[in-house]
């Protein structure tokens, strides 16, 4: 029988993917082997995991090149008899699941969340129409290429009976060039990881951005943004963006002020455990999508709730 | 050389409202994805750099050669359409496929530009798989783009890094929504808009078969709401709620 097979780039992620393609396999019967590129270390951590973990060494194939990473999957998969392949629905994840769908003529589906198998079909659940659904939908060719999005999934945990072994791979040219690489230094703040989460709309001004930031992290929190702070006005990175063009958050807590609410933003932030919406327009959706919902100046609640925090 | 700019007619999803889960789009008029505006803009700027040509194409039912105006009145010099009015709710390979079709009509292609995803389904896989079909070299999440004769050096913004790459050019890339501010048409060139050069296709004009599909849909339903709604008058009484579920003082 066919298999799964696993890849992502990102250690963390692929250990996601690792419990993901579990839950598959107890319901499919279905091997899952993991394909680990130029990444020792990756490889170590997943066979850690009870990974079978097959290793490619070749710095021929170019990380950076999505069609090289295509090509060595789809040898991979034809050397360990892979129907299913499940990758990281984060940038790189979901150029390479279209190129490599392409490649092996499958149907793809990216950004999934969830996952369940159904008559021996595996459903996938995702966002539709910007976020103003959620749809279920599954893949019928023979292959399928399924992109998960990051923290849908737990890390796989220990487990005994892993093991590395080596995978030579035909030569995989690249037709593109790296010339330099630059990580985002600094300031980058993982809001996904937050508990509690303060989140500011259009409707707080910049002297009180502070002052929800203080709240924050009095909170044991970060401080997060509706798109329009960060892209228009440039008040906080954009690495601080809640919403479909930035990031979905699972807070405990998530206070949001200041923001109407439209689902291009509360993607981001519904699965957040409880939710405090702030919002001076008592018809702001966002009120309705709140556990407590107060109808005030966003900017008069943070002055007081951080005088009330101290 | 000819700027190729894909673009896709979504309905607005502004004005889809939900109905006992259900999405309702019964007089929703069509638009063009928002990122796939940030993409005919990196398009205009190479045009307005090098005075290449730019050809702007869609697929789609009729009402795309009424939606595309927005893109010529933006600055595309023309487009190249396929229309059909059974082309409705296309996947992503069968929109790829079409695409790729259309865009062999085109001749001396230096750069396809597509925007990371469409506002509606945002999968990320049509920029991708036309690559694939077209076999030429593919960057993603772009946010700086600037051609340096037979080739392209594009930045690839990804979470953690920004990655230089160079690639030799005609080749597809995939822009992200904050690559630039894409411009608003005069009206002036509204009105131009509707004399600039449209190539129109049938499907039977394009040397494929379509893929069928892919993907079946089982549900697609907007996600229940069971928050409790409790109204809160004043801070107070916020902070003690807060206390309550265990938030303050921790």
């Amino acid at each position: 029988m066919a298999g799964i097979l696993i890849y992502s780039e990102k250690d963390k992620l692929a250990l996601e993917l690792l419990t993901a393609g579990r839950l598959i396999a107890k319901d499919t019967g279905l091997t899952v082997n993991a394909l680990v590129l130029n990444n020792d270390a990756q490889a170590a951590g997943l066979a850690g995991k009870g990974a079978e973990v097959y290793k490619v060494n070749d710095e021929a194939i170019l990380i950076a090149d999505t069609a090289a990473v295509a090509t060595a999957l789809q040898q991979a998969m034809g050397k360990l008899d892979a129907s299913v392949v499940l990758l990281s629905s984060n940038r790189r994840g979901k150029e390479l699941a279209g190129r490599l769908a392409q490649k092996i003529s499958a149907g793809s589906l990216s950004d999934v969340s969830g996952l369940q198998v159904s008559g021996g079909k595996i459903q996938c659940s995702r966002n539709a129409l910007g976020g103003a659904t959620i749809a279920t939908q599954q893949i019928d060719t023979e292959k399928a290429v399924i992109a998960l999005a990051a923290r849908s999934f737990e890390a796989a945990s220990e487990q005994d009976g892993g093991e590395v072994k080596q995978l030579a791979m035909d030569s995989v040219p690249s037709a593109i060039k790296v010339i330099e690489t630059k990580s985002k230094a600094g300031d980058v703040v993982d809001i996904q990881a937050a508990e509690v989460l303060v989140v500011v709309g259009q409707g707080v001004e910049k002297d009180y951005v502070a002052t929800a930031e203080k709240i924050a992290k009095t909170l044991g929190g970060e401080i997060a943004c509706s798109k329009p702070i960060a892209t228009d006005k440039k008040w906080l990175p954009e690495d601080r963006i809640v919403g479909l063009s930035g990031k979905k958050c699972k807070p405990q807590l998530a206070i949001v002020l200041g923001i109407s609410g439209q689902v291009q933003f509360t993607v981001g932030i519904r699965d957040a455990s409880v939710i405090v919406a702030v919002n001076n327009d008592e018809n702001a959706y966002m009120l309705q999508l709140a556990d407590y919902a107060m109808v005030a100046d966003a900017n008069e609640v943070l002055t007081e709730l951080n005088k009330a925090l101290g | 050389m000819n700027i190729v700019v894909a673009m896709k007619q979504i309905p607005d999803l502004q004005q889809v409202r939900i109905r006992n889960r259900q999405p309702v789009f019964d007089g929703v008029p069509y638009t063009l994805g928002l990122i796939d505006k940030n993409a005919l803009e990196a398009g205009l700027q190479i045009k307005e750099a090098t005075g290449n040509n730019l050809i702007v194409v869609s697929v789609g039912n009729e009402e795309v050669e009424e939606t595309i105006k927005e893109a010529l009145a933006a600055g595309a010099d023309e487009a190249y359409l396929v229309l059909d009015d059974d082309l409705a709710d296309l996947e992503s390979s069968q929109s790829a496929a079409l695409l790729a079709a259309l865009i062999k009509k085109i001749d001396d292609i230096g750069i396809i530009i597509f925007g990371e995803g469409s506002g509606d389904n945002y999968s990320g896989q049509v920029g991708p798989r036309v690559a694939e079909i077209l076999n030429m070299a593919e960057v993603g999440s772009a946010s700086k783009i600037e051609l340096t004769g037979t080739t392209a050096q594009i930045t690839k913004s990804l979470e953690d890094a920004d990655e230089l790459l160079e690639v030799q050019l005609p080749a597809v890339v995939t822009v992200l929504g904050d690559i630039n501010e894409p411009r608003i048409a005069s009206v002036t060139q509204i009105l131009k808009a509707g004399k600039k050069p449209k190539e129109i296709f049938e499907v039977d004009d394009l040397d494929i078969k379509v893929p069928g599909k892919s993907i079946s849909t089982i549900s697609n339903l907007a996600p229940e709401n069971d928050r409790k709604r409790i109204a809160v008058k004043s801070v107070d009484e916020l902070v003690a709620k807060l206390q309550a579920e265990g938030f303050v003082g921790r």
